[in-house]
């Protein structure tokens, strides 16, 4: 470890990091814009400037950028130094010549990185008097609000933007005192990334636009640590709330899950919460169908007078937490109890989750996969089923980068130079799939087939690793790269529901393993707690044996599952015409509710606690950001007052989350950790609890004097140890329990390195969650065989679900942004296809699909296999298409194309027009 | 430019087949495609004037480039234009050299005969005038470019030649 000397203070650092880093790890605030932990640096905003001595003679000194310069042994520097205050705080002054004086009106204020700079740097006077630049703003769609007069031109947007997230339609634009920030034209940004623009802009230029819409500031959130239920991935958030509304998702560091960025899905994706879908209160379903509110206590009781000594079962939900699941299994027993998936997704999940809880090889984090030398990809659109796993890969790729950089001796974090040495060199990534998918531009590797022939591809590839090459060429070629690698990664998951592509990605991960490889399987699965609820269940716990037993069943309470998206009409007709009663418990209104004799409301996951199992067998808790409103309960709370009502003897002793947690994790061997995810509610952080709202969160105002003008009394938190209040410390707890980031000078999300170990290090409390899986012993072979073969009939075509983002997820899409970015259902065609039905994009083609009739608006795909059609997957108009089955198609005469829709724009252009693009003004 | 000219690119916009071939003469030197996009914006521009949306998404597209990535290439320089300019465009030297020379008196000359400042075109569509940092030279300062013409030790009389016959500024 070098010695460093930074104004005679000397200090151990670590080997190939930079000054400015080496300053952060030691607790030294040194002013910074343009670097950024994951990003590296390129010295473009000369924040970090400091002097440089050449030897303890030398007192005069010269400037060098912190970021830039490599700590060596026995170097000498100064913060203190006037040449360097000086020089940095010129720096603020230049870039507040055309920043505007709106920080009052800035949705950055409070919040902002700039502003914590400019107090760093004890920059205080305007001495600047002519006029500011002032540019033009983009509409960039309904996520991100564009304010480029704010701008410092530190180029982070247009880094993250386009070399960290793969975007290609956000650039730097124009040249010195007029660099802009934007599109070509007004337009939604494409990525599905985009909402980290929001934490990556150092000042205002980019924001949360549904935030503006009912904006708090920072210090008036009340957060918690949360957990994304938008897939399956279990990143980490932070929801803050205010005024019984989630205000907005920011992200939550977690340096093996989702690290400094979520997906746009996970940070807007939570509308859904302040919906009017929500259900308040209780119903019961009077004899016109029509139903009458009942307080919490009737419907209890109401539900106690059904069951008792009547045969219940129930529906659990990959949705809802394992504590409510559990629950549920245990109160009705796991004879009467389904897992909540449909049929085939329950096969494939519960395939995926016996694969990991034996095979030999690692189930990575997205840090592990980061690390990835060579990637295989089986029938995932990963951008859209996994997303942050797939920004994860795109920076895997780019380990050929950083191994070229090695060999040329320079540091990973010299970001430009390391890009321009690779060029488009990148580790191989080799994608296998029907159609098209959002990572095709940085595979080596495409490979287009369906999905039966994606597992035989599969099981050629994992002999071919094993010694026995097939004569499929590519897939020796595959095979060949896979070897080649240190730490290959082999990704597939549920979306094709087809087991044998998911038992050949197992077979190729053990045949690496075997052949001494560090080898990585990793599954995508649908939902949060996907895994989770499989781990929990047994694969014989299917709604289909429910329904075959549906006679002889009296209630059936069905958790947080909307049955519709699951089975089939005829189905849910044989659930209902047995005469069982029906419970029904969710967050949002949706039509199963609405045959339910009884509909309890649930609380969201920003008003409950609970346990979800990631994708990668992640346990992790999430916390109530606020009190849920009205009558709502989680679902944890209904389920243990049901039983309890029933008289369950077990249940019944049961009050407590923590004694629900404790009791998961004894109920098996794999669920020990669970006590471990978070401490429990009696943990203390210097003797206080965890505070959720900030110091200066501003108390008592008015919002609520219509209803009464006392000061409501703070709801009290008996499940956690966060408090709803300002009183408490936020510092030094388990990361697991962190609300919100802010550290003195430091009220940005830059504040997290406050938190952490050291730089881009894990959290000083450690990683959050606790991994159930690790690797085991066992060696997958694949059973696929070369007969499994469909014959297709001519002019058929097996349906693929292309999977969205913005659409696909049942509770997200009922938010507004999302929803307007999710559009129509459609079909994806092959040009060949399209121009065999003579259609194009926009036209309509009716899609033939058990007796049932869908005209949808054609997209043309570029890559598809043979005899595949793409359809939206999890929008309402395609839910009874079934994967793997065939459909017939037919254009549609009656089709009217939509009429191109002018840009939509927020109405708030209203700033005289000027010369951002103005190429001929100097 | 008629449309037997023209060839339909991937996008919208239209490359005339003489652009095309001149491109694909860069083209063959350079490993990456879109290595070639100063080259190709200026080869539009030779024989367009300028370059506007619908060449320069069609310069993308044909370079398999985004338009963001090239207009950030081609808003970087300022002799790419991206607005319609004059039959010939006025570099207008106001460097150093030119400053110490007195140019600033002989712009104020050409603006007065042409009636147009900075960044505007003659009503006539002649000229557009623009301010260059330096033309290389100074040893015959003060300078300007008219069109691909350096025009030299310039005073206010020599503007008065040079514009004569001018009718542009006339009305202003």
């Amino acid at each position: 470890m070098p010695t460093i000397y930074v104004d005679g203070q000397q200090l151990s650092v670590k080997e190939g990091e930079n000054i400015l880093e080496a300053c952060l790890n030691a607790g030294i605030d040194l002013p910074y814009f343009c670097w950024h932990p994951a990003m590296g640096s390129i010295g473009s905003c000369r924040q970090c400037a400091v002097v440089q001595y050449q030897n303890e003679e030398d007192t005069n000194g010269r400037i060098v950028m912190g970021c830039m310069t490599p700590v060596t042994e026995g170097a000498r520097f100064s913060l203190s130094a006037d040449k360097g205050t000086e020089f940095r705080e010129a720096v603020i002054e230049s870039l507040m010549l055309n920043h505007p004086h709106d920080c009052p009106v800035c949705a950055e204020g409070g919040e902002c990185h700039l502003q914590d700079m400019t107090v760093m740097v004890g920059h205080r006077d305007r001495r600047y008097k002519g006029l500011k630049n002032t540019y033009r703003n983009q509409y960039l769609g309904p996520l991100i609000s564009h304010e480029m007069n704010r701008c410092i031109t530190c180029y982070r947007c247009e880094r993250y933007y386009s070399d960290y997230a793969g975007g290609t339609d956000l650039s730097a634009q124009a040249s010195h005192d007029h660099v802009y920030f934007g599109r070509h034209e007004a337009g939604v940004l494409e990525s599905e990334f985009s909402g980290n623009l929001v934490e990556v802009c150092p000042t205002g230029v980019f924001t949360d636009k549904p935030l503006l819409k009912h904006y708090s500031r920072k210090w008036d959130l009340q957060s918690a640590p949360s957990i994304c239920t938008g897939c399956a991935v279990g990143c980490n958030i932070a929801p803050g709330e205010r005024y019984g509304k989630l205000k907005r998702v920011h992200n939550r560091f977690n340096h093996e899950v989702n690290g400094y960025f979520l997906c746009d899905r996970g940070r807007f994706g939570s509308g859904y919460v302040n919906s009017p879908l929500r259900l308040d209160y209780a119903g019961l379903r009077k004899l016109d169908g029509s139903f009458q509110a009942i307080h919490q206590q009737a419907a209890v009781d109401t539900a106690a007078e059904w069951i008792k000594g009547k045969k219940v079962a129930a529906i659990g939900s990959p949705r809802a937490s394992l504590e409510a699941n559990y629950l549920l299994r245990e109160w009705v027993g796991k004879e009467n109890f389904a897992a909540g998936f449909s049929d085939r997704e329950g096969q494939v999940v519960h395939q995926i989750a016996a694969i990991l809880k034996t095979t030999n090889a690692l189930c990575p984090s997205i840090k592990q996969m980061e690390a990835a030398d060579a990637i295989l990809i089986l029938g995932e659109d990963v951008t859209h089923t996994a997303p942050r796993v797939a920004l994860g890969l795109r920076q895997a790729v780019r380990n050929k980068a950083h191994q070229l950089a090695e060999q040329a001796g320079l540091p990973k974090w010299q970001d430009a130079a390391v890009r321009n040495l690779a060029q488009d060199q990148r580790s191989p990534m080799i994608i296998v799939s029907p159609l098209d998918t959002r990572l095709d531009d940085i595979a080596s590797e495409l490979v287009s087939l369906g999905a039966d022939d994606i597992a035989l591809f599969g099981s050629a590839v994992a002999q071919a690793i094993a010694g026995q090459p097939s004569d499929n060429s590519m897939a020796n070629r595959v095979a060949e790269l896979l070897k080649e690698a240190e730490r290959p990664l082999i990704v597939s998951g549920s979306s094709l529901l087809n087991n044998a592509v998911v038992e050949s990605a197992a077979a190729i991960a053990s045949a690496l393993k075997d052949s001494d490889r560090q080898a990585m399987l990793s599954y995508c699965v649908p939902e949060a707690n996907s895994l989770g609820v499989a781990l929990l269940t047994e694969e014989s716990e299917s709604i289909a044996g429910l329904i075959a037993r549906a006679s002889e069943i009296d209630v059936l309470v069905i958790l947080e599952n909307d049955l519709q998206r699951r089975i089939s009409p005829s189905q849910i007709d044989q659930l209902r015409s047995a005469g069982a009663k029906l419970i029904g418990l969710d967050v949002l209104e949706n039509e199963l509710l609405s045959i339910c004799d009884l509909v309890l409301p649930a609380a969201s996951y920003a008003e409950a606690e609970g346990t979800l199992v990631s994708s990668e067998g992640r346990a992790q808790r999430y916390y109530p950001v606020f009190t849920p409103a009205a009558e709502r309960m989680p679902s944890w709370k209904w389920l243990l007052d049901l039983p309890t009502a029933c008289g369950h003897s077990e249940i019944s002793k049961l009050t407590h989350f923590d004694q629900i947690v404790e009791a998961c994790a004894a109920s098996c061997e794999l669920f020990r950790p669970l006590t471990k995810v978070a401490p429990d509610q009696g943990f203390r952080s210097h003797g206080l609890k965890i505070a959720r709202k900030t110091h200066r969160y501003s108390g008592r105002t008015a919002i609520n004097a219509n209803l009464s003008v006392h000061e409501p009394q703070q709801p009290i938190d008996h499940e956690s140890p966060l408090t709803f209040s300002m009183e408490g410390i936020n510092r030094d707890q388990p990361a697991s329990l962190t609300p919100f980031y802010w550290s003195p000078g430091w009220n940005s999300n830059q504040s997290l390195q406050k938190f952490q170990a050291e730089v881009d290090g894990p959290l000083r409390g450690g990683s959050a969650g606790q991994r159930l899986l690790e690797p085991q012993t066992e060696t997958f072979k694949s059973t696929a065989s070369t007969t499994n073969h469909f014959k297709m009939q001519p002019s058929q075509w097996q349906l693929v679900p292309i999977y969205r983002v913005h659409g696909s997820e049942e509770l997200s899409a009922v938010t507004e942004e999302i929803s307007e970015l999710a559009g129509e259902a459609f079909i994806a065609l092959g040009a060949v296809v399209a121009e065999k039905l003579g259609v194009g994009e926009g036209d309509g083609v009716i899609v033939s699909h058990f007796g049932d009739d869908q005209s949808l608006e054609v997209k043309i795909l570029t890559r598809v296999a043979k005899n595949c059609i793409g359809y939206s997957a999890g929008y309402a108009q395609t839910l009874d298409f079934r994967v793997g089955s065939f459909a017939t198609l037919a254009k549609d005469p009656q089709w009217q194309r939509r009429t191109p829709q002018l840009i939509a724009t927020d109405g708030g252009n209203k700033r005289p027009p000027n010369d951002w693009q103005e190429s001929l003004h100097v | 430019m008629n449309d037997a000219q023209m060839i339909q690119t991937d996008r919208t916009g239209l490359l005339t087949q003489e652009e095309i071939r001149q491109i694909d003469a860069e083209l063959a030197h350079i490993p990456y495609k879109s290595g070639a996009a100063i080259d190709a914006l200026k080869i539009v521009q030779a024989h367009r004037g300028w370059v506007s949306d619908e060449s320069l998404q069609a310069i993308a597209s044909y370079l398999e480039m985004s338009a963001e990535e090239l207009e950030g290439v081609a808003t970087f320089y300022n002799l790419i234009y991206r607005r319609p300019v004059g039959e010939k465009v006025i570099l207008f030297c106001d460097s150093v050299s030119c400053w110490i020379c007195g140019c600033d008196k002989i712009k104020a000359k050409v603006s007065e005969k042409l009636g147009i400042d900075y960044g505007q075109t003659t009503a006539d569509n002649h000229y557009t005038l623009l301010p260059v940092p330096c033309l290389g030279a100074c040893d015959r300062a003060p300078v300007m470019m008219i069109g691909d013409d350096l025009v030299t030790h310039l005073d206010e009389e020599k503007i008065d030649q040079l514009f004569s016959d001018n009718q542009s500024g006339g009305d202003q």
